[in-house]
């Protein structure tokens, strides 16, 4: 059950550790079981955030968090100026990421041929990588979309960690999910944070998380995520024409060294360039209203993605992006 | 050199999917042998692996329902390649809802193994995932290192006990010591047997039977009796019967007398045969 009560004092930002908050409804089913009501207030003078647990039999729980006034931030974003928008139930998500290792830290996601909306794991370009990652993508079908707003060919890669943390909770509460986002194009270079968007009757909930810079040149690749469907929708996999490994044999077997694999002329792999380094552009900001809550972008650099081909040769990054809000925690 | 199969049938794909798991416990890099009618996996005895050599074999038709390869030349009609097991099992265990799962030999960016699989969906949509196994190709210079091991006449042959009760009797015992002895007879009877100075501990299986021997004479020549005995690395014995996680349909234990003990498996149509060197 609950009921709002209004307070006198205006309403201020804080932060509280939501490790302490999730620790008083740790057990949900015992929650359910016992608790009669819950009220949630604020203890200004102390800075305590007052959660009391009314319970059966009259006992009654008491936790008081503390919490820190912080800054006002407010990160900027607005999905209506995105140009690309998709849209399904979470539970689609949730079992298209399925597949990707769990350890894997970005997944790329875009718009293959057909209008298959692909996956696909993001493997950070290291020149000196001997023991090559797999590869991992998922094609999904426009028809398991709501809404699908996107052209053919573009495509954002962000931390898939923050990705599955939120598809679960949407799973949870059976909502649809709605990517709002831009790729970096003539007008703009900078990447743009992609928003993840879930609304019902009670909550409204924006995911906004950083996305990679992509390079300008559209690799020819990048046609190439989804093969070209045939008439009864089995994905027609002989094309392969650039995948022929006669040529890659030809290549090894005529080179005299017995670590064959390495030693390939016709396969060069553009090595890293040094980006440059970008601090975090958004940070993290708790809010009551579930309303904004900026995601934490990989701390990782920025570097330029090549999206399907590493064999494009490497452009030197545009500038580093805006700071729009400072790392809070840097500060007092 | 080219390779292409497909399966389509789920009892199959489960199988094959059974065999990816198991050699992803037995060898973390493994060498793929495909042959116009088998495919094998391979680990050939290096130092690194202990001198722990694995030979598993299917034949491709009872996976398969297409199957293509073109090796390396038309005399060498082979191809070899090394993988991570790992990233095979990974792959195939997308691949429990599948409605049909393609292997092929490809080259994007670098040489793969592209599993695709075909995934049933609830609504009539078709979800497609692919997935990219780095390979190396062996060169041929380095076929000769991976040939079928001979397996020596064993001094004693005897059947297996359930592996499940070995696995859990030789992780205790991997507590107290890191060597193990395995001793068997022509008597049915099979010991696993450590030593420390503290304590000896033996487990004794009977009853567990002998396969006929291929040598008659040497067969009548020994004592029934006579233990046959070869003392190895507790872990990978360990190892081995951790990667059994079904029963085999027959399982074999052959002991060459302080010189290597051999496991020969049968998983349905699978053959896997291991050996463990004895410890020097």
């Amino acid at each position: 059950m609950w009921k709002l009560v209004g307070g006198g004092t205006a309403l201020s930002r804080w932060i509280c550790p939501a490790q302490s908050f999730l620790a008083v409804f740790r057990s949900l089913a015992m929650v359910e079981k016992t608790v009669e009501r819950c009220c949630i207030s604020l203890n200004g003078r102390n800075s305590r955030l007052v959660v009391q647990l009314h319970c059966r039999y009259g006992v009654r729980k008491t936790h008081n968090l503390s919490f820190q006034e912080c800054e006002s931030l407010q990160a900027v974003f607005d999905p209506a100026l995105c140009s690309h928008v998709l849209r399904a139930p979470a539970r689609v998500l949730g079992e298209a990421v399925q597949p990707f290792p769990p350890t894997l830290a970005e997944v790329t996601l875009g718009i293959g041929s057909g209008r298959r909306v692909i996956l696909r794991s993001y493997q950070e370009e290291e020149a000196d990588r001997t023991v090559k990652a797999m590869v991992t993508e998922m094609s999904i079908g426009e028809e398991d979309f709501q809404q699908l707003q996107a052209q053919e060919g573009v495509a954002i890669t962000f931390c898939l960690k923050e990705f599955r943390g939120l598809l679960t909770f949407a799973e949870s509460a059976n909502l649809s999910l709605s990517i709002h986002f831009d790729v970096p194009g003539r007008t703009c270079h900078l990447p743009r944070p992609a928003i993840f968007a879930i609304k019902d009757s009670l909550l409204d909930g924006h995911f906004v998380l950083a996305t990679m810079s992509e390079s300008d040149l559209r690799s020819p690749e990048l046609h190439r995520l989804a093969p070209p469907l045939q008439a009864h929708s089995t994905p027609h996999l002989d094309d392969f024409a650039n995948d022929d490994i006669d040529s890659y044999m030809i290549a090894m077997e005529t080179t005299a060294d017995i670590e064959g694999s390495r030693a390939v002329p016709s396969v060069s792999f553009s090595p890293g360039h040094q980006p440059p380094a970008s601090p975090g552009p958004y940070s993290e900001d708790n809010d009551t209203e579930p309303s904004i809550e900026p995601g934490t972008p990989p701390p990782k650099k920025f570097r330029s993605l090549f999206f399907g081909s590493i064999l494009a040769p490497a452009h030197s990054p545009p500038g580093p992006s805006p700071v729009l809000a400072e790392d809070s925690e840097g500060e007092g | 050199m080219k390779f292409r199969a497909k399966i389509v049938d789920t009892a199959c794909l489960n199988h094959f999917t059974r065999v990816s798991n198991m050699i992803a416990k037995l060898a973390k890099t493994c060498t793929l042998r495909i042959s116009p009618d088998k495919l094998n996996f391979i680990l050939s005895d290096k130092v690194a692996n202990g001198g722990v050599s694995m030979w598993c074999e299917l034949e491709q038709e009872n996976f398969f329902s297409e199957f293509q390869m073109e090796g390396v030349s038309a005399e060498n009609n082979e191809i070899y390649l090394e993988l991570t097991s790992e990233n095979l099992s990974r792959a195939l265990k997308t691949a429990q809802n599948a409605r049909a799962l393609k292997i092929k030999l490809t080259n994007k960016h670098f040489p793969c193994l592209t599993v695709s699989i075909e995934l049933l969906s609830v609504s009539n949509s078709s979800r497609v995932v692919t997935h990219d196994i780095p390979i190396r190709v062996i060169p041929r210079k380095l076929w000769k290192d991976l040939q079928e091991p001979t397996v020596p006449d064993a001094d004693v042959s005897i059947y297996l006990p359930v592996l499940k009760t070995m696995k859990s009797i030789v992780e205790k015992m991997k507590n107290i010591s890191n060597h193990l002895i395995i001793e068997a007879n022509l008597n049915g009877e099979l010991n696993l047997k450590i030593e420390t100075e503290l304590v000896c501990v033996t487990t004794h299986f009977k009853d567990l039977g002998n396969p006929p021997s291929a040598s008659e004479d040497a067969s009548q020549a020994r004592n029934p009796e006579q233990m046959a005995e070869v003392r190895i690395d507790i872990r990978r014995l360990l190892q081995f019967l951790a990667g059994q996680q079904v029963n085999p349909t027959k399982a074999v234990c052959n002991i060459m007398s302080n010189k290597i003990v051999h496991f020969d498996l049968l998983h349905e149509d699978v053959s896997l045969q291991y050996f463990i060197p004895a410890f020097s």
